[in-house]
This record gives structure tokens, C-alpha cells and sequence, in this order.
């Protein structure tokens, strides 16, 4: 089980497949990603991406056209990425008839390991909303905490 | 991309019982090291290991009294981790934002064509 770090998404009023080409097609990609898209949409494919003067490999998980694309990001240079060492972008597209699809998108980070099932799943249920909601909670307990 | 330091605090926070450590020495206070071992499900020893990945990302800071050591939260790296991912937050409304306007963009123009031809 991964751990979510963070879950987004957005009503699109487009057709499910426009909107997979939209963040699947690297010309398309450079317009609401990096600035330089190097990117074959194959699983197992590396690629780079350039933000500004800063980039970095990405390795493709998923590709299950045109429901879900996931990749691998910001895992230290010369090493494959892989569960514990980088962070899952995942994008899942869900049709709401012909013309509008619900795209969400999460980045999630190491896998819950050596951690009895049980306290998995709790964990899992108390962290949902991502380490945002997670950091939220705690710095605004804390406040009051020291105010009181 | 992140930062190291980012890096730091977030493999701190990877952890889910860190998390545990973390969530206790907010609701508790200063407390020390065996106290927090008596409220977690795993050993004092992993309780020093996990105080010492949060101390090195700057979460969790100690002083002494007496003969005891006690842990506390630092607020302002804790305010600060926050911020950074509600940065993170905002930074992929903005992407799906600008993929919303794309794409629908892509479709008006498909169907303006489909018009043409049809």
C-alpha cells in the first residue's frame, strides 16, 4: 500500500479520451508539465523532464489507455526508481457520459512496509486526505495546544 | 523537484510510526523517550531511531531536565512542512487546471471540424 501524499482532482468537460491524449502526448505534456518533455508513454519506458533549469528522470509505471497513466519521479540520480526510493504520480481518468470525465491525480511516496496489516489500514484511513491534511491536523493541534 | 531538505522531512514523515511518535509528542508535550516507548506498539530502541530521523529533519527538538530528556515539536519547521505541501497541493491544481483548459479546448476544436466535415 502506497502512502498518499497528496490527491487532487478535476471535472473535465471534455470526452475521456481527449483529455488521456492531453496528459499522455509529450508536446502536450510540456504545456501543463515541465518545461521539455522527453517521455516515450511505454510501462518501463525512461524518460527526462526539464523544469526551468532543474530536471530529472521518470520512469513509466502504468499505462492502461484511456483510464490510468501512472510514472515514477525524483528518485536519486543513477539508481531505478523503484517503491521506497521515489514518488508515484498517478492519474486516473473516469468517463461521466460522452463529454465530461473526472480526472483525479496523486503523487504518493513509500510503501507502508514492515507494519502489521491492521495499523496499515489504520493508518491508511487517518492519513487519506495525504500527508497536506496529515501536517494540517498536527500543526493546528499543536497551536492550540500551546495557546491553551 | 524537491529540495534535500524537503527530502528530509518527508521521509520523516513517510514513516507511519514516526507518524505515531510525532502525533503523541503533539498531543503530550514534552515528554521523554520511555514515555513515549510505553504509548507505541514497538521498542524503546525504534522509538530512539525514529526521534532521530524526526531531530535530523528539524521536527523534533530535545532539552534536558534534570536527569531526563525530553522531546518537543518544533512549531515553526512543523508550520513550515505545511506550507510545503499546501505548495505541493496548489502546485497540481494549477497542472490539472491548465490539462481542464487544454482539453477542453482540443474538444471544441474537434467538434467545430466534425461541424465543418458533417
Amino acid at each position: 500500500m502506497a502512502d498518499l501524499v497528496i490527491e487532487r482532482e478535476v471535472l473535465v468537460e471534455a470526452p475521456v479520451e481527449v483529455v488521456w491524449r492531453t496528459i499522455t502526448e509529450p508536446d502536450q505534456m510540456s504545456q501543463w508539465f515541465a518545461d521539455r518533455v522527453e517521455l516515450v508513454v511505454e510501462p518501463g519506458a525512461h524518460g527526462f523532464m526539464q523544469f526551468g533549469d532543474q530536471g530529472g528522470p521518470v520512469v513509466v509505471e502504468t499505462v492502461d489507455p484511456p483510464t490510468r497513466f501512472s510514472f515514477r519521479w525524483n528518485h536519486p540520480r543513477e539508481e531505478e526508481p523503484v517503491t521506497g526510493n521515489s514518488m508515484l504520480v498517478e492519474f486516473t481518468l473516469t468517463p461521466e457520459g460522452n463529454e465530461r470525465t473526472r480526472l483525479r491525480v496523486s503523487e504518493s511516496g513509500h510503501e507502508l512496509l514492515a507494519w502489521p496489516d491492521a495499523e496499515k489500514e489504520r493508518y491508511a484511513g487517518e492519513h487519506r486526505g495525504g500527508w497536506a491534511e496529515y501536517l494540517d491536523r498536527l500543526a493546528t493541534l499543536l497551536a492550540k495546544r500551546q495557546s491553551g | 523537484m524537491t529540495t534535500q531538505a524537503d527530502d528530509e522531512l518527508w521521509s520523516a514523515i513517510a514513516d507511519p510510526s514516526r507518524r505515531r511518535v510525532l502525533d503523541l509528542l503533539v498531543s503530550n508535550g514534552d515528554v521523554s523517550a520511555s514515555w513515549l516507548a510505553g504509548h507505541v506498539p514497538f521498542s524503546r530502541q525504534a522509538v530512539s531511531k525514529h526521534l532521530a530521523v524526526l531531530e535530523q529533519a528539524g521536527l523534533v527538538s530535545r532539552r534536558k531536565q534534570g536527569r531526563e530528556v525530553l522531546y518537543q515539536v518544533e512549531a515553526d519547521r512543523l508550520d513550515q512542512a505545511t506550507r510545503a505541501m499546501a505548495d505541493l497541493a496548489a502546485q497540481w491544481d494549477r497542472r490539472l487546471g491548465t490539462i481542464k483548459r487544454l482539453a477542453e479546448a482540443a474538444h471544441a476544436e474537434n467538434k467545430k471540424r466534425n461541424r465543418h466535415e458533417g
